[in-house]
């Protein structure tokens, strides 16, 4: 044990783990805390070298998503690499290194009104943990989700090097776009160290216009509605089913946001707010708590299957649903028939299939083997066991 | 391409006449000859076999049979590409995809497309117009350029300033991977595959079906043409646009000899005298638009005339003299080399200075079209290949352009993609540790190296080696496979 811990010692800080350095109930051993890219690199070289299975850590807000992983010697903190590496306002662009956290992001570009249109959905979390989950909000429909908005990411691999892929220009097809593919991979491909996002402007204005309907099939056709008009809304959002609540966001500038909210109000009727519903932007309650991807048109469904709570982006059909333990097996069954549904969290000893059947999971296993021939990196907690 | 045998084929050939029908195979020399460049002529190489697939099984079994005989094979949509990424082997098998044309399916309320890879990019929009909608990415080739190579090029076009690339508006691609195996590679759940994929110039796979996301037509559409004095005010008149918090759908600059050059072709009738051209185009809700518009106005001051496009055929006419720029050119040089690279914004002055100084000391004419929304230049280097040695000049000059690109934390491509002609630039835009990273995904879809080999990456990397340990001869070299650059 004592060598291990003198050989990370010497690429960064670090120490014995303690009694809540846990990964899903599976203790670490150790806790090492880089403070460069160069350190991580080192990190990971001296892990590999005593093959340490290794959990990437941000904030810790998502750290109970996923399965528990089959080991777990080495949970790499990403705090202390967490500073802004640079803000080219004139290009709108941004830089920052993983253990960043998005609200301090947001507050550094905000003084020239300027915004990562990326929503956070869980609160307090890191650059790296919201790209290694792949997590957005509401305004998904409009901006994308995170894939969308970074433009160049830097990685540690199992083996310690260092690669970059994408830039800092937000044009750019030089090479394979592997921001992308680190993108919702949950620490399984390697660390997350840097990466780089286009900006927008901030609206000068918003609004919001909230409806609560009669039944599922009535927040389809508002949604339709919605999705018809010229209004091009920030965001669609439904949220269920007791009430059944429609809310459209509108941004835009002073002079045209007030007119655009009150015709997203004769389509769908209700109030206009200046600001969002409570329930805006955070994920719905319950025990166990999935992702829900089907093609708009199934949002009638997904509230018929899903009993409990529903919430999501009607127009893009993302949705997080929070269901109780007891059957939530069954229910993922139906719901996976007209999409897929990806367990994010469950009680501990939970036993559920989390991930139903996922398409080309071979040509995963063969990107994992590349990647981490060793499965090293949060083994277990991917599709198909990865 | 190096010491290449075609004496392999004849088989293979058999073999794809059962799988695609005996009239659906070209063998002939003349007619493989029609397929030996894509839009990049500088490149050509004559196909060992030509094949035009009809269905995705079809396209399974091509793939299979060129793996059993260590076959390389390549994809081609249109054959509109700038970079050479669809260059055929005259070892390998072109499969063309033009007789897969059909759009499958139109679902308006899920605003989506699923259409067959050989569909022109042009043809979705027209399909779907009706009914309100569009397909937002509109490379200046639309017409005919395909979809499916799209998807391979991340295709972007003028107003990706707003609206994205390719790769934002494709919900799922099947596609035959290197295996001959028919998947179906989607954002989630999993691994995000199809960023992965869309983009990788071929090289991974071919797609033969993509579910592409439609995007309701705007309300109001304007468009100003506004002419300057000097090029540096029309970069200011970007700059103040952007930092005033306005995106528009594309904002475009042309410089003297580029206005020249559309003014020979097409007769744009652009305000005479002018040192350079903005096209600037908001779209959106009418209430953001005639905010916004009045704003660029006011913000286009300093340009000598400003006119506004009244209806769609005014709309039209602007764009003319921009979109038949490049072709243009030819009016004005007997040959020419359309550069694309990438600078961040703010870096414009500067490198546009750059550039003139390099056409200044070489003697090397350079006419300047740019997307000045997102700092996508393209250059365009003239020359007259009869002077001897001119056409080395314009290669140098259209070189040391990338140099300012890279110089300045940019791109060697913003959109035309790395293909064949670019490989040799990206280790002065990567690492080597980056390219051998960027390879293993790669490795993980084509370990043979037999799907479009020799694009986007100068060294091949050898799947499964220890990275960094590349002592011995790659066997793809040494079976003739690949090049090494």
């Amino acid at each position: 044990m004592a060598p291990v811990i003198d050989a990370l010692a010497k690429a960064c800080e670090v120490r014995p783990a303690e009694l809540q350095d846990t990964v899903q109930g599976v203790a670490a051993s150790y806790v090492a805390a880089p403070a460069s890219v160069a350190e991580a690199s080192e990190l990971m070289r001296a892990a590999a070298e005593h093959r340490l299975a290794v959990v990437p850590r941000g904030a810790g807000t998502k750290l109970h998503w996923g399965a528990p992983p089959e080991r777990c010697d080495l949970i790499v903190e990403m705090r202390r690499l967490g500073r802004l590496i640079e803000h080219a306002s004139g290009d709108l662009v941004v830089k920052a290194e993983a253990g960043l956290p998005l609200r301090d992001l947001q507050e550094a570009v905000s003084g020239t009104r300027q915004q990562l249109a990326l929503d956070a959905l869980v609160p307090g979390a890191t650059v790296g943990g919201a790209l290694a989950t792949a997590t957005a909000g509401p305004r998904r429909l409009l901006y994308g989700s995170a894939r969308d908005l970074l433009i160049g990411i830097t990685v540690v691999r199992a083996d310690g090097v260092v690669a970059h892929a994408g830039g800092k220009v937000v044009k750019n097809v030089a090479g394979y776009d592997l921001g992308k593919l680190f993108t919702g991979s949950r620490g399984t491909l390697g660390l997350i160290a840097e990466a780089a996002f286009r900006l927008h402007p901030l609206p000068q204005a918003s609004a919001y216009v909230s409806a609560t309907v009669a039944d599922a099939g009535q927040a389809l056709e508002l949604t339709r509605a919605l999705l018809r008009s010229s209004l091009v809304p920030s965001a669609i959002e439904v949220d269920g089913p007791d009430p059944i609540t429609v809310t459209v966001l509108l941004e835009g500038f002073a002079g045209g946001v007030p007119a655009r909210a009150e015709a997203a109000r004769d389509l769908i009727g209700g109030q206009v707010a200046d600001g969002p519903p409570d329930w805006w932007g955070r994920l719905p309650d319950g025990e166990v708590l999935a992702e829900v991807r089907a093609a708009p048109s199934k949002l009638t469904a997904i509230f018929q299957e899903a009993p409990a709570h529903v919430r999501g982006s009607a127009g893009r059909g993302v949705w997080h649903v929070g269901l109780p333990a007891g059957d939530a097996e069954q229910t993922l069954d139906r719901l996976r028939r007209h999409g897929s549904a990806v367990v994010l969290s469950a009680p501990d000893g939970t036993a559920l299939d989390r991930w139903g059947s996922v398409p080309a999971l071979p040509l995963m296993r063969r990107v994992k083997d590349q990647f981490d021939p060793e499965h090293r990196l949060s083994p277990g907690r991917f599709a198909g066991g990865i | 391409m190096g010491d290449v045998s075609t004496a392999g084929l004849d088989g293979l050939a058999e073999r794809l006449r059962v799988v695609a029908g005996a009239g659906n195979v070209i063998t002939d020399p003349a007619e493989l000859r029609t397929y030996e460049c894509d839009g990049l002529t500088y490149h050509r190489a004559t196909p060992g076999i030509v094949v035009l697939p009809d269905s995705a099984e079809q396209i399974a079994e091509i793939v299979r049979a060129c793996a059993a005989e260590g076959v390389p094979y390549i994809a081609r949509g249109s054959g509109t590409g700038l970079s050479g990424g669809a260059l055929p082997r005259t070892d390998g098998v072109l499969i063309v995809t033009s007789r897969m044309r059909r759009i499958l399916e139109i679902d308006i309320d899920d605003e989506r497309a699923v259409v067959e890879p050989g569909v022109i990019n042009l043809d979705v929009t027209k399909a779907v117009r009706p009914q309100g909608y569009y397909y937002a990415p509109d490379p200046s080739s639309q017409q005919i350029c395909s979809i499916g190579g799209n998807v391979a090029e991340n295709s972007g076009g003028a107003h990706c300033l707003k609206y994205g690339f390719t790769v934002n508006h494709v919900l799922a691609c099947e596609v035959v991977t290197p295996d001959g195996e028919i998947v179906e590679i989607t954002e989630a759940p999993g691994y995000d595959l199809l960023g992965a994929f869309v983009g990788s110039e071929g090289t991974l796979g071919i797609t033969t079906k993509i579910t592409v996301r439609l995007t309701r037509l705007p309300e109001k559409v304007e468009t100003l043409l506004a002419a300057f004095d000097t090029i540096e005010s029309a970069g200011e008149a970007v700059s103040a646009i952007i930092s005033a918090g306005v995106v528009p759908a594309a904002i475009e600059m042309m410089d003297a000899l580029s206005i020249e050059a559309a003014e020979a072709a097409v007769a744009c009738n652009y305000p005479p005298g002018a040192g350079a051209v903005l096209i600037v185009e908001l779209d959106g809700p009418a209430a953001e638009v005639d905010y916004q518009f009045a704003q660029v106005k006011e913000l286009c001051a300093a340009a000598f005339e400003i006119r506004v496009a009244a209806d769609d055929t005014e709309r039209a006419l602007i764009w003319r003299g921009r979109k038949s720029a490049f072709a243009a050119v030819g009016r004005i040089s007997p040959d020419y080399i359309v550069q694309d690279g990438v600078i961040p914004r703010t870096a414009l002055p500067e490198v546009l200075a750059r550039i003139d100084e390099l056409s200044g000391d070489s003697g090397v004419r350079v006419a300047n079209v740019f997307h000045a929304g997102d700092g996508n230049l393209h250059p365009l280097v003239l020359f007259d290949d009869a002077v001897p040695g001119a056409g080395e000049r314009a290669e140098l000059v259209s070189g040391q352009i990338l140099d300012l690109c890279i110089e300045h934390g940019g791109s060697i491509t913003g959109e035309h993609g790395v293909g064949v002609d670019k490989a040799k630039h990206m280790p002065r835009m990567f690492t080597e540790e980056d390219l051998d990273t960027m390879q293993m995904v790669r490795c993980a879809f084509d370990p043979e190296g037999l799907c479009n080999p020799g694009k986007v990456y100068p060294t091949p990397r050898l799947c499964g080696e220890v990275p960094g340990r590349r002592t011995r001869i790659h066997p793809l070299v040494e079976s003739g496979k690949a090049d090494l650059f």
